[in-house]
């Protein structure tokens, strides 16, 4: 049993007469020059956030519950059923088309896109086609060489289709099981001009528009299949090839990688690369020929009888924008006085951006900053940990212990780790300053700590003889001892002024 | 005048299959409506018709959706919950 | 529930007889009313006339039908009609034809033919039809009964199995103006589940008053193809309006040349991309799943759908795709706005236009062979749904024993006024 996590690209994608894919052709021809230049352009497709489906009111929360549970004769397509049109939807899309600084149409109207897919209930897609919500916008992303800026061709809405589950094997397919739960979920499509130069750059653009959609509030990038893409791609002496089905961040960047080293290949054997369309396949990182139906549809568009067209441009207007990214960038760094760097990190994400914000007030933002973007995220990466799993009031405590000096670097990592394990795990978390007592990890002379002190000068009579007979290196070697039972937590400059406090006191 | 082959291209962009004794009567009255349609080269020039209504939407509201077993029991296959469809790949 | 009882329903009125009990009492309390089965009704079978929808019971009720059981009203059945509303005569039923209560033989008219027989058989008092090119009104004028085609957006269509979405309306059929205008009424209720509806409810005015009304007759109504027999006829209910006091008005519609091209390129172009649902898989009999998809699909499509259905398709197809989009469906809507215009024209001027319903009386069921005779039958019903302007047929009595309509169309959302007026010459003749 496999699932194609991506039916939407491989049944809304099989296409070949789409004006989107036109544009970018005409812009690929027109790009194309240096030698090795690599010339990209991405079709992104991401489910809207909205409580209810594009049109028809059965929830979007489905991917918790079995299957064909959120559908009624709308999403169904059950004869006689019509299309409402859900005003969120057509908001996100708006907010989303005046982020990308796009030209919003005056007039823009939903079209069929017939073709037969047993994920299509309906037997056509209602999508947008020549009257697109917005056109000629741009975001600005870390290239090869700095900032670049990538134009966005279209933006459009359009329903999602079914899920497919195949039966039986590639060899031996036998039947197909549909999951409804899907059929209407809000899609919006950015389309990209072919701007981009490397598959870094690809996913760099992924992630920019991801952080945008987010910082809009119009989008969960962390949902599974809430994010399809595919990527128009040739390299200098191949025609374009298409890659469907790509569904991860990190998929673009495979995907696009394998396919620039399979048309290298293709190539240097002295072969033509083919125009077509292939499939990526995930779990084996390699890109399929499709088959070359596909590529034969013609999708015979007409405007959608049922729905009435959509006038935006008083209404986006009015649409007041979040505070976006390269904002947030830009205030952080005047703000809080961070590097460009640690801005770049913590607002690449929008709750780790909203995260710091809650950290700064600590006492220390650069001590924040530098803990936020680089301890906390390695240690969540490390775990596959969402931000969003860390309490905030216990991380801030530590910063604020961190500040005060009660604590060692080395220990208040310690204390973090113990800390996220206990997330992790569920149930309670401890609080900073109870994990550091558990297990003694504060940097003050807590009373475990001048025991520890005290034990040793009691022990090591010998070396505290020669201390007070005025050898200086006999109080390195108490210090080590304190620190090897505490598994140096303590801060030797510190524990070296205990010490010397606690034999001056026991010596008069 | 559309030919044979033309009619079997067209059928089977519309999936809609056609029978080898039916091509020839098909074709036929095909050609006698697509002449009959010719009229609308005559059309003058202008406008397309257009929807005179615009921004009819509905709130972001949710609905009860229909209860499983009504959904499974239109099929004519269902397993675990999944309608079977004859397979595409 | 019954198919076929031909004791019960000798005309073969009803695809399903079905007792459906109102929800509630109201203005149509005590009255039977035939749905035609184009019409979703949760619990009962319904069909759309095609073998392809056999056994296919909707687990929701349309808004009208909502609406009628709201007021009382009892479903009786859901009536015959021609396959997803395709045709003329409602000899293209899965079923088997209607036939016509004044004469046997004859065919009903159609698409709504079920629904007309029903009610001038006495079989119910009132009925549901659809029409998207005449469907409502050619039944009514073949089997003398009263119908109304309302203007578009004044019914939900929330419910009804799309044929062409953007020509087609649910409307009232009954043996009165007063009855058909009663069931018009309690239909029109806004419904926000069919965005191309506007809450502008129907509120009848049947005073029969039309002094002074402005009554245009293009010549193209009376122009090549109409019995003259039934020319005159209709000439003369035109002569009882004048009669009654309104004033009558020669006039022209020009694009009358290429509406019905431009209405069968439209229907079918929308026919072809909302039968493609009909696949078998949500419901519907089962595809062959050890085919593959699209061969399977073929086979379903091929074994269920009627010829005239796939003929449709196969039209709709074409008109759409690359390289006849332009020429075809391109064209159908310049001209579609058009006739827009001229009736936006003519309505300057006058109040109504009018005119016969059909260019002939009711014909011999297998009386016509080739499709495109049948099409242009539909050559006066169908302005009306390209410009979505309200259209009523009226009896206006009979041509060689056969009923001929008089056909009354208005400005948008004027149906109030049609049905007036139809409610004069109703009145004005009894008189
Ligand atoms: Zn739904």
């Amino acid at each position: 049993m496999t699932a194609t996590g991506g039916a939407a690209a491989a049944g809304s994608g099989l296409m070949a007469a789409d004006v989107s894919r036109e544009t970018v052709t005409g812009g690929l021809k027109a790009a194309s020059g240096g030698r090795d230049t690599v010339i990209i352009g991405l079709e992104v497709h991401c489910q809207l956030n909205t409580a209810s489906k594009l049109f028809c009111g059965c929830s979007t929360d489905y991917r918790s519950d079995p299957p064909n549970t959120h559908v009624c004769p709308t999403c169904m397509g059950l004869p006689g059923s019509l299309p409402a049109m859900n005003r969120r939807a057509v908001e996100y899309a708006l907010r989303v088309a005046k982020a990308l600084n796009c030209r919003v149409a005056e007039e823009a109207e939903f079209a069929r896109k017939n073709y037969f897919y047993p994920d299509l209930p309906k037997g056509f897609q209602i999508t947008m086609y020549n009257r697109p919500l917005a056109e000629g916008g741009y975001l600005d992303i870390e290239g090869n060489e700095g900032e670049k800026r990538v134009r966005i061709t279209r933006i459009h809405l359009e329903e999602d289709p079914g899920r497919l589950v195949h039966m039986g094997t590639p060899d031996r397919p036998r039947y197909t099981l549909v999951d409804y739960n899907r059929s209407g979920i809000p899609l919006i499509e950015i389309v990209t001009e072919p701007d981009l130069r490397s598959p870094k750059e690809a996913r760099r653009l992924l992630n920019g528009l991801r952080t945008t959609l987010e910082y809009l509030g119009v989008f969960d990038g962390d949902r599974e299949g809430a994010l399809r893409v595919d990527a128009n791609i040739s390299i200098p002496g191949s025609e374009r090839v298409e890659v469907k089905n790509i569904s991860s961040y990190k998929g673009v960047e495979k995907a696009l990688t394998f396919e620039i080293a399979r048309q290298k290949g293709v190539i240097r054997r002295g072969q033509k690369v083919q125009r077509e369309t292939r499939h990526f396949v995930e779990a084996r990182g390699v890109t399929t020929s499709a088959r070359s139906k596909e590529q034969e549809h013609d999708y015979r568009y007409f405007t959608e009888p049922d729905l009435r067209p959509l006038q935006v441009r008083d209404w986006v207007e009015g649409i007041a924008l979040p505070e976006l990214p390269a904002a947030r960038r830009e205030r952080f760094m005047a703000q809080y006085g961070i590097s460009p760097e640690h801005a770049r990190t913590l607002c690449g994400e929008l709750r780790l951006a909203e995260f710091f914000e809650e950290m700064a007030p600590c006492g220390n933002p650069l001590l924040a900053a530098t803990w936020v973007a680089d301890t906390l995220q390695g240690e969540l990466n490390y775990r596959e940990m969402e931000i969003g799993k860390v309490p905030p009031s216990h991380f801030r405590e530590l910063l604020e212990i961190l500040c005060r000096k009660e604590l060692t670097d080395t220990a208040a990592v310690e204390v973090l780790r113990r800390m996220l394990d206990q997330c992790l795990k569920g149930g309670e978390v401890q609080s900073p300053a109870q994990i550091m007592e558990k297990n003694m990890l504060g940097k003050t002379a807590g009373d475990a700590f001048t025991n520890v002190v005290r034990e040793v000068i009691a022990e090591c009579g010998d070396a505290v003889r020669d201390y007070r007979a005025g050898r200086g290196e006999a109080l390195n070697f108490l210090v080590g001892q304190v620190m090897k039972r505490t598994r140096g937590r303590a801060d030797p400059k510190e524990l070296t002024r205990i010490l010397r406090d606690e034999l001056a006191r026991q010596g008069t | 005048m559309v030919s044979e082959e033309e009619v079997l291209r067209i059928a089977e962009l519309a999936d809609i299959g056609i029978g080898k004794e039916e091509l020839p009567p098909f074709t036929r009255d095909f050609n006698a409506i697509l002449d009959y349609f010719a009229v609308l080269d005559r059309v003058p020039a202008g406008e397309g018709w257009k929807a005179e209504i615009a921004n009819v939407l509905r709130e972001d509201e949710v609905t009860p959706s229909l209860p499983r077993e009504e959904v499974l029991a239109l099929a004519d296959a269902a397993e675990d919950g999944y309608i079977r469809a004859p397979r595409v790949m | 529930m019954a198919r076929g009882e031909t004791h019960r329903d000798p005309l073969n009125a009803f695809i399903t007889l079905a007792e459906i009990p109102p929800r509630a009492p109201g203005r149509l309390s005590g009255i039977t009313v035939a749905v035609k089965d184009n019409i979703s009704t949760r619990g009962v079978e319904t069909t759309c006339g095609s073998r392809i929808l056999s056994g296919y019971v909707p687990p929701y009720d349309a808004h009208v039908v909502d609406l009628i059981r709201n007021e009382g009203a009892l479903i009786s059945g859901k009536t015959n009609m021609d396959e997803f509303g395709m045709g003329s005569s409602t000899e293209n039923s899965g079923f088997g034809p209607a036939h016509n209560p004044r004469d046997p033989e004859r065919v009903t008219g159609g698409s709504s033919g079920g629904s007309a027989a029903a009610v001038a058989s006495g079989m119910a008092r009132m009925a549901l039809g659809t029409d998207t090119g005449g469907s409502i009104r050619c039944p009514a004028a073949f089997c003398g009964i009263v119908g109304l085609k309302p203007t578009y957006g004044r019914v939900s269509r929330y419910g009804l199995v799309a044929y062409a979405n953007s020509l087609e309306q649910i409307g009232p059929m009954a043996a009165s103006v007063a009855d058909c205008s009663l069931l018009m009424e309690v239909i029109s209720r806004y419904d926000p589940r069919d965005s191309t509806m506007q809450d502008r409810p129907y509120l009848p005015r049947l005073d029969g008053d039309i002094r002074g009304m402005q009554i245009g007759i293009p010549a193209e109504f009376f122009g090549r193809g109409v019995d003259p027999a039934v020319a005159d006829r209709v000439r003369k209910a035109i002569g009882v309006l004048e009669g009654l006091g309104a004033v009558l008005v020669e006039c022209a519609m020009p694009s009358m040349e290429y509406a019905l091209a431009a209405y069968y390129v439209t229907c079918t172009s929308e026919a072809s991309s909302n039968l493609a649902r009909f696949d078998g898989v949500r419901y519907g009999p089962a595809p062959d799943y050890r085919k593959p998809w699209h061969e399977a699909f073929q086979e379903v499509r091929m074994q269920h759908f009627g010829p005239e259905v796939r003929r449709r398709i196969l039209i709709g197809t074409f008109a759409l795709s690359a390289g006849y989009h332009g020429k075809y469906y391109g064209k159908a809507q310049v001209a579609r706005q058009h006739v827009r215009e001229d009736y936006a024209r003519l309505f300057r001027d006058v109040d109504l236009l009018a005119g016969p319903t059909m260019p002939t009386v009711a014909w011999k069921i297998g009386g016509k062979s080739d499709p495109l005779s049948m099409y242009l039958a539909d050559i006066l019903t169908v302005p009306a749904n390209l410009a979505g302007v309200p259209a009523v047929s009226v009896p206006c009595g009979t041509v060689r024993g056969l009923p001929v309509g008089l056909q009354l169309t208005g400005r948008p959302f004027e149906d109030e006024q049609v049905m007036n007026a139809a409610f004069a010459y109703e009145q004005g003749v009894k008189a």
